[in-house]
């Protein structure tokens, strides 16, 4: 039998059943999915695809029976503000046959704010999309238990969203929770780029003519 | 009956002569025992102090006790979170007087590094703190600094006449009262403010 390095694996049950590798697979994607993608980079050897949030369903089944993407190693959201539309969800797939990598990418409007769950393809998305949503407020349709995960039920706010403030906000929920927001004191305390000592290089709070 | 004397020739030698207080709080600093709040990294230092090579029995501190109703001190080591802090002064509120707080850390004594919308400025906010520990986390060696340094601040707390006043017109009534000393004397190690939440 002919040793192939691990991302070389074949693709015993592909699409067609033919024998593919991992490489020829990713190569061969846009032709499988076809009209589902919307766009297609290739960034030092990553392959990132993005869709319609409508298809995604479709595209993760599709991924997960057919092409052997058994293993989602993460979703992660991204705001865009002030772009239309705002929002990115990012799915992290891998294939554990084929030892390769794709990303999926789609975009979510202010408005909708909202994209189906996953969480009954790969398990694992569940606890994912439920922090999506406390982080930043983005809806699962059909999620299981969409709770928050991090926060408190009832905190008011979605904190990783770009127009939320670093030092947070005041918000009270008798005997569950407070938060108030923190004291900056000159901060955000930040490394500034330069050849001076570490001494003057390091974090710290600093006055606007020393900064300028 | 007889008045009992306190002279009695099979114990003699064995009889000391000091004040209530200093006998009371001579106990009570050399048995502290803590409520083991461990929320983060500092907690790592916190069984290391713990454990044989600095061991904290030197103290009389080893008997970390994980019901607060047993507990004398609570060292809070880590970052408290706000959706932790109600917990944690919950926890404070069962342990009986007389209580003791150290802030071990720079996160539990002001937030630390967390300027964040997630992470209580400082526990000081919600319960009152004897010892503020720098250190991020300190070393062992820093948290038994803490523990002499807040078994001093016991030395000088007049333990008897203002922390069981009604014990004490009982026993004595002719003593005149005398205005209630604060429990909590902030003298710690390095100070800070107390807030608003503090006093409410």
């Amino acid at each position: 039998m002919e040793l192939r390095p691990p991302n070389e694996r074949s693709h015993e049950s592909g699409p067609g059943k033919t024998k593919m590798t991992g490489p020829e697979l990713l190569k061969s994607l846009s032709r499988l999915l076809g009209l589902k993608i919307q766009s297609r980079i290739e960034f030092r050897h990553e392959t990132t695809f993005t869709i319609q949030p409508q298809d995604l369903r479709e595209v993760a089944k599709f991924g997960r029976d057919e092409l052997s993407f058994d293993y989602l190693i993460d979703i992660s959201s991204v705001d865009n503000l002030g772009e239309e539309p705002r929002f990115e969800v990012v799915y992290e797939l891998y294939s554990m046959t084929l030892a390769i990598h794709l990303r999926l990418k789609l975009a979510v409007s202010e408005e909708v704010c909202a994209v189906d769950t996953v969480s009954d393809i790969w398990p694992t998305a569940d606890w994912h999309e439920r922090e999506i949503y406390d982080m930043m407020g983005i809806r699962f349709n059909n999620h299981p238990d969409l709770r928050r995960i991090l926060m408190w039920d009832g905190y008011p706010f979605f904190p990783l969203r770009k127009d939320f403030p670093l030092e947070g906000l005041p918000s009270e929920m008798p005997d569950v929770a407070f938060t108030s927001a923190a004291p900056m004191e000159g901060g955000p305390f930040v490394t500034q780029p330069s050849t001076a000592t570490a001494k003057d290089r390091e974090p710290r709070a600093r006055r606007p003519e020393v900064t300028s | 009956m007889p008045q009992v004397a306190a002279y009695d020739s099979k114990i003699e030698g064995n009889v000391i002569f000091t004040q209530l207080d200093a006998a009371m709080n001579w106990m009570r600093k050399n048995s502290l025992w803590p409520m083991p709040m461990g929320l983060a990294c500092c907690a790592i230092e916190l069984m290391a102090a713990a454990a044989s090579r600095f061991d904290i029995a030197r103290f009389g501190s080893e008997v970390m006790r994980f019901s607060p109703r047993q507990c004398d001190v609570m060292i809070v080591a880590g970052t408290v979170t706000y959706k932790m802090a109600l917990a944690v002064k919950r926890i404070w509120e069962q342990m009986p007087e007389p209580k003791w707080c150290i802030a071990m850390g720079a996160c539990a004594s002001s937030g630390g590094m967390y300027r964040s919308y997630a992470v209580l400025q400082g526990i000081d906010q919600l319960i009152p703190v004897d010892v503020y520990i720098s250190g991020c986390p300190p070393r062992p060696e820093a948290l038994l600094e803490g523990l002499m340094r807040l078994q001093k601040k016991i030395e000088g707390e007049q333990s008897f006449l203002a922390q069981k006043p009604r014990l004490a017109a009982e026993l004595a009534p002719e003593i005149q009262r005398r205005p209630p000393v604060r429990a909590y004397v902030r003298g710690g190690i390095v100070g800070a403010p107390p807030s608003k939440r503090t006093l409410a």
